[in-house]
């Protein structure tokens, strides 16, 4: 399922006095089985953008396809579309509302109208895929978890629609370590293991590094630049320029080419950044020659 | 969905008539309803709309607006019109039509009636469009706060106002992400009976009333640690501070009193 935005601006309060441009005629494609990050400051337009991806908004001008089309056109099951678009909000923990985790989740395929005992097997698999045990966890009331499983159970409800494009804003904002890496995870998992097409939105340069396959960043409603994480974070002045900054691995290997040592200067994932680091100390080592 | 409820009316713009002092503009409010009172004759109501006009000139609001606020309650106004059109006795026989009959004395009150709404309607707006609503409470509450020897909780009155003012904005965007949240699991606000769509709003109500409820504790907690305790000895960012401006509106203000009453005493009947 591809998705295919041509020239969308979107106006808030439009012909009013407190008019704002909060896209600026944007054209992108969202390629089927892409890992997309999209990145930018506060009020750059991301959180806009993605709620025009499942028609939740609608385009001032510009239009959205979906396979060819129309999202916004007149005969379109808006609906069954939402279900094929899933998208979690920002703090999406604050939409739970049933009494039990289990039925939280179901409301989503319900509303797909599905068979009793497919919803159950849908509530299942979505919360196998965030990591939540169901037979620990179903008959709990959303209220008492804690807020990174509260955030696993809302998006365990968007997956339980199994959505061929996922969209999150901003999954991680306001989680602990160790709640943020387990999301990001099951997202990893999500991609590679169900080949669902994800669109992240975050303002961590490191969970992008972790994850996108492709990047695009957002300035005052506009497209800044678009390309894979490795021809994006190299450009560290368009990034502090999109008042952004690029992953820790990437600023420390800068730090490290500036003290003189051998290292290509597109690295930005911790891993690789070892991986170079490694062998640079281990033909110091054997070699004898310093590398500086 | 949402975008359009506008609460409070407020107009951001930068005029003679928003700097005035938020109490002054309350009691000018006041006088301007007691103006309206007083006109019973056609020089009465232009003098009111001369005054309208020229305070709207003043405010940079467009005249739109203040029209607009009268939509809401054009039913009303229209029923006003033709209930005294059509059920005044009177002298003068206009139209006689079936059962029907319209006299000068029932047209004449139909159009002041309904002319009185209409001034009311469009003098009070100024002072919604004109006035921040942390003004008015700031302005209500040292109106009130005379009060406070009989025991009157002038000051909680207007916190609480001003706290569930500056909570309908936070809320309404709220209730916009969570109906966009469940309409992105497939839920549906729109279709379906009255016992369905009550239905449809539990998965929007629970969670509202959650955070509104986390809410009120957070600021509880944030205003306790700053010490919060109520009015007493307590200080303001904004003084309230009558300038010349001031005075010179409620002189204009009185004027117009005084002509309409004058030209009650001395023209009446001359025009009409």
């Amino acid at each position: 399922m591809s998705i295919e935005i041509r020239n969308l601006t979107h106006c808030y309060s439009e012909g009013s006095a407190l008019r704002t441009v909060a896209l600026d005629d944007i054209s992108m494609t969202i390629e089927d089985g892409e890992f997309l990050g999209i990145i930018g400051h506060t009020g750059s337009g991301k959180s806009t953008l993605v709620q025009h991806l499942n028609g939740l908004l609608k385009p001032t001008s510009g239009q959205i396809l979906v396979d060819g089309q129309d999202l916004n056109g007149e005969h379109v099951n808006r609906r069954a579309l939402r279900q094929r678009i899933g998208l979690v909000f920002q703090y999406p923990e604050y939409q739970l509302f049933e009494e039990t985790v289990a039925k939280d989740i179901a409301f989503g395929p319900k509303n797909q109208g599905l068979s009793k005992a497919e919803i159950d097997q849908r509530v299942r698999y979505a919360m196998d895929c965030v990591h939540l045990d169901y037979d620990k966890y179903n008959a709990r009331s959303p209220f008492e978890l804690s807020g990174g499983q509260m955030r696993r159970v809302a998006i365990a409800g968007v997956l339980a629609m199994k959505p061929s494009v996922l969209i999150l804003d901003e999954p991680t904002a306001g989680l602990d370590p160790r709640g943020r890496d387990r999301i990001l995870s099951m997202l990893e998992e999500l991609h590679s293991r169900d080949n669902v097409t994800i669109v992240m939105v975050s303002h961590s340069m490191d969970d992008m590094a972790r994850l996108a396959t492709r990047l695009i960043v957002m300035a005052e409603g506009r497209i800044l630049a678009t390309g894979t994480p490795r021809e994006i974070f190299v450009r560290e002045d368009l990034m502090i320029a999109a008042g952004l900054g690029v992953p820790d691995a990437a600023r420390l290997c800068r730090a490290l080419r500036e003290k003189g040592l051998d290292l290509p200067d597109n690295l930005y994932r911790p891993e690789e950044l070892k991986e170079h680091l490694l062998r640079l100390w281990r033909a110091q080592r054997e070699g004898g020659a310093a590398p500086c | 969905m949402l975008k359009n409820i506008t609460m409070g009316q407020y107009y951001p713009v930068d005029s003679v008539v928003h700097r005035l002092d938020p109490r002054m503009k309350l009691i000018l409010a006041i006088l301007f309803i007691v103006a309206v009172f007083m006109a019973h004759s056609f020089v009465g109501y232009l003098l009111l709309l001369a005054f309208l006009v020229f305070a709207c000139k003043m405010s940079n609001v467009p005249f739109r607006l203040l029209l607009k606020g009268l939509r809401p309650l054009r039913m009303i106004i229209i029923i006003t019109f033709l209930l005294n059109l059509f059920f005044t006795p009177g002298e003068d026989l206009l139209v006689s039509f079936w059962i029907i009959r319209i006299y000068r004395e029932g047209f004449m009150q139909a159009l002041f009636y309904s002319l009185r709404l209409v001034f009311l309607v469009a003098g009070t707006s100024l002072l919604t469009l004109t006035t921040s609503p942390i003004a008015l409470s700031d302005g209500i509450e040292t109106l009130l706060s005379p009060l406070r020897v009989i025991h009157f909780p002038a000051h909680e009155l207007a916190m609480m106002m001003t706290i569930a003012l500056r909570f309908i904005p936070t809320l309404l965007e709220e209730t916009d992400k969570i109906m966009k949240a469940q309409m992105a699991r497939g839920a549906d606000f729109e279709s379906g009976n009255l016992m369905v769509r009550a239905k449809a709003m539990v998965p929007l109500l629970v969670p509202l009333f959650v955070s509104a409820f986390r809410r009120a504790g957070d600021l509880a907690m944030a205003m306790e640690s700053r010490c919060y305790h109520g009015g007493e000895g307590r200080t303001r960012l904004r003084v309230l501070k009558t300038t010349k401006n001031d005075w010179l509106a409620l002189l204009i203000l009185l004027l117009l009193i005084a002509l309409i009453v004058l030209e009650g005493i001395f023209l009446k009947g001359v025009l009409f």
